[in-house]
């Protein structure tokens, strides 16, 4: 069992919770994530984790409320237990010891490139940061990310603050100028790790997403999460959820992730929540 | 037409009109007079070969005689003193192949029907507990970590408690069982069942820790070295599903068998939207595979809705690996078996939704390594099968987990974790290994034997080294 301790309100669908969680930190490491479960008979859904922190105890995740089963947990509040949070779960990603990493995060994505990027700096690698959202307001997690970036950058669909473009278009724009990228981790909506894996491929510059599929288990158990990764046949859950960005059939993952709308349409009528 | 059984004394059984529609379980179980009847169909042979074919060698022969005596407290203490779970076992045991091959009458008559008697028995004794109050047992020093809760950890953990020991079971997922709970479905064994055998393992003292992932949440050097275990038994199953790797396999409507029966099982998919998780209802279903698994995919895909639901399997109905009682049920329940039949590629349409199967007929040639004749597929017999869901129930591999996170644990070239047979030890001092994560994919029965081994030989470790001190 969980309990919320902290809860903020980051934009109007996207909240951040600190949990106490003690048993779940003592072995996290950056890119992995928990698999938690808030009523007896809901869902168990993944979420990246966003920051670990051993010695306090505490996990704090980001979630945007987008169905059914996301709105039930942003419903939580401080205090409230959650009745099932399991993790650390997924491979920690690999992280370089040298050179200079830049970290993508679209919309909630900010959040999970927030490990890495602390990660990196103990390690003397520069770090550069792009977040992107659609508009000023939406911009989250900048006094957490800024802090651990050598470099910071914002994006905005619609110009209101930092680059006028998407996340991938700052990137191009980066990589273009010279900064001397040597890895690339990008995190946030398929579309964008799609764009930003098509930016950095004819560089050569290694670049790794983090896959989100539908998962039941987040064990290995189902291969619910599979994804195909260079023609073979992967578990986002025990061999990701960081993946190389260039070997990604993101048609398929794409798809997968369409796998119930229907239902998910249906869940969400009858909670009265989304369209 | 049902298949007549004229030896055994029939088990009654809701109708398969009614159970297509609904979860219940479906063999309601011997009366008193049906069991009674059957347990005289017994000889008491002097020499009971059957016990010889029960992995953890229940006297068969007493409990039997006991029920012909309606004496049916003596014979839930006989099948007790070897088998803590009979309720299980005496419906999910594969018994045609262990207890009930060796029945001496078999060949002559059908054998004694020993799987029914056993439910009989354990059914009688649940719905009569006993006044006696479970016997305080003297605490020992020692604390032990069970990793996974399925068969052979339930069963470790119990003799365990019972010699007094503090005994902790980690589970990964949100509810204990393991197999037992998000494999095999409810209309099999109904899920009280397990829940009942595990409130009798609390009182008895044994703590139970869900959502701890042994690998992930906690090492295995952690639990001893942290957090102060004396020993460990890992009985984590073989929980990672197989795939065959041909074309079309991560079409949406494509799902492994654990994937499909986890939604349902533990995660009460059927009762969407009232359960939160999702699962397709399938008009026509093709499930590959012929084993258990297979028939409680396709047994679910009839209840879920299907119109037609397939069983394709690349041997024929001999070599099938299911039990006579599943693939009778599932046959009365209207699944189609299509043998000799081997899928090549799924086929999808342009929304990536799965719409059908290539095969190839097979005929059998020389015997393989398995022993069974191998499937020859024949030149010129493709054909295309209609599905908008596949299940895939080709076996399991072992969950990688814990061999991954624990170093100097030996496996073998298949994953399996290196454990005597005997008595489970490891490679690493004081860790113990039995069922699936062994021996790969096997039955309920064999894993709860290899935890009873295990919880002997972890009972003379630490003795030994008590001695020591």
């Amino acid at each position: 069992m969980a309990t919320v301790i902290e809860k903020q309100d980051l934009t109007e669908i996207t909240k951040l919770f600190v949990v106490d969680a003690p048993r779940v930190t003592h072995n996290a490491r950056p890119g992995q994530f928990v698999v938690l479960r808030v009523s007896e008979t809901g869902e168990r859904v993944p979420i990246s984790i966003t920051n670990f922190d051993a010695a306090a105890g505490t996990i704090t995740l980001v979630v945007q409320e987008v169905g059914r089963t996301s709105g039930l947990i942003c419903a939580l509040e401080v205090g409230d237990e959650i009745l099932d949070f399991a993790g650390p779960l997924g491979k920690p990603v690999a992280l370089p010891e040298s050179g200079h990493a830049v970290l993508v995060g679209g919309g909630f994505g900010a959040g999970a490139v927030f490990p890495l990027a602390r990660e990196l700096r103990a390690r003397g690698v520069t770090v550069s940061s792009i977040v992107g959202a659609r508009t000023a307001e939406l911009v989250i997690l900048r006094e957490l990310l800024e802090p651990v970036s050598d470099h910071y950058h914002v994006c905005t669909d619609d110009g209101s603050l930092g680059y006028h473009g998407f996340v991938s278009g700052r990137l191009e724009e980066l990589i273009e100028s010279g900064a001397g990228f040597t890895s690339c981790f990008a995190v946030g909506p398929m579309p964008m790790m799609r764009a930003v894996a098509e930016v950095t491929r004819p560089y050569g510059l290694p670049t790794m997403v983090s896959l989100d599929p539908i998962m039941v288990d987040g064990t290995g158990m189902c291969g619910g999460c599979r994804v195909t990764i260079d023609g073979h046949t992967k578990f986002a859950c025990v061999d990701g959820p960081f993946f190389d960005a260039h070997k990604v059939d993101y048609d398929e993952a794409v798809a997968r992730s369409k796998m119930y709308v229907d239902e998910e349409r249906l869940a969400c009528g009858l909670a009265g929540v989304g369209s | 037409m049902p298949i007549v059984y004229p030896h055994k004394t029939e088990m009654p059984a809701l109708e398969p009109d009614v159970r297509r529609h609904n979860w219940e379980e479906v063999a309601t179980g011997y009366t008193e007079a049906r069991a009674v009847a059957e347990a005289q169909r017994c000889l008491q042979c002097q020499d009971p070969r059957c016990e010889i074919g029960c992995p953890v060698n229940v006297p068969i022969r007493e409990f039997i005689r006991c029920v012909a005596l309606r004496d049916f407290d003596g014979a839930a203490r006989a099948i007790r003193r070897r088998n803590l779970l009979p309720a299980i076992c005496g419906r999910v045991c594969p018994v045609e192949h262990q207890c009930e091959l060796h029945c001496v009458i078999l060949g002559k008559q059908e054998p004694v029907s020993i799987g029914r008697l056993e439910r009989f028995v354990a059914d009688w004794q649940r719905a009569h507990p006993s006044n006696g109050a479970v016997e305080a047992v003297a605490r020992r020093p020692g604390k032990i970590a069970i990793v996974g809760s399925g068969p052979s950890g339930l069963t470790a953990a119990s003799d365990l408690a019972q010699l007094g020991y503090s005994v902790t079971v980690f589970e990964a997922l949100h509810a204990i069982g393991g197999v037992l709970r998000y494999g095999i479905p409810e209309y099999r064994l109904p899920k009280s069942i397990v829940d009942e055998d595990v409130e009798h393992l609390e009182q008895m003292g044994v703590e139970f820790q869900t959502d701890v992932i042994i690998g992930k949440t906690i090492t295995i050097d952690q639990l001893l070295d942290e957090e102060g275990y004396s020993a460990v038994f890992i009985g984590t199953g073989a929980g990672c599903p197989v795939f065959m790797e041909i074309p079309g396999e991560n079409l949406k409507g494509v799902y492994s068998a654990n994937e499909f029966l986890t939604r349902v099982n533990l995660m009460h998919a059927f009762a969407f939207p009232a359960f939160d998780t999702p699962v397709l209802r399938p008009k026509k279903a093709a499930v590959i595979g012929a084993g258990d698994t297979a028939m409680d995919g396709v047994r679910a895909a009839i209840r879920l809705g299907a119109e037609e639901a397939h069983i394709v399997y690349r041997r024929s109905e001999q070599e099938k690996g299911a039990r006579d009682e599943d693939y009778r049920r599932a046959a009365e329940e209207g699944a189609i078996f299509d043998w000799l039949t081997l899928p090549t590629r799924y086929l999808g349409d342009e929304d990536g939704w799965v719409r059908g199967l290539e095969c190839i007929r097979t005929e059998l040639g020389e015997p393989d390594e398995s022993g069974r004749r191998r499937p020859v597929p024949v030149p010129g017999s493709e054909f295309t099968m209609e599905a908008d869901l596949v299940v895939i129930a080709l076996g399991t591999n072992p969950n990688p987990l814990v061999p991954q996170a624990t170093e100097n644990l030996d496996t073998d070239p298949h994953g399996c974790i290196v454990a005597d047979t005997a008595t489970g030890a490891t490679s690493r001092e004081g860790v113990y290994a039995g069922g699936d994560i062994v021996t790969g994919a096997a039955t309920v029965i064999l894993a709860m034997g290899a935890g009873r081994k295990a919880a002997a030989a972890i009972h003379e470790y630490l003795t030994e080294k008590e001695k020591a001190r």
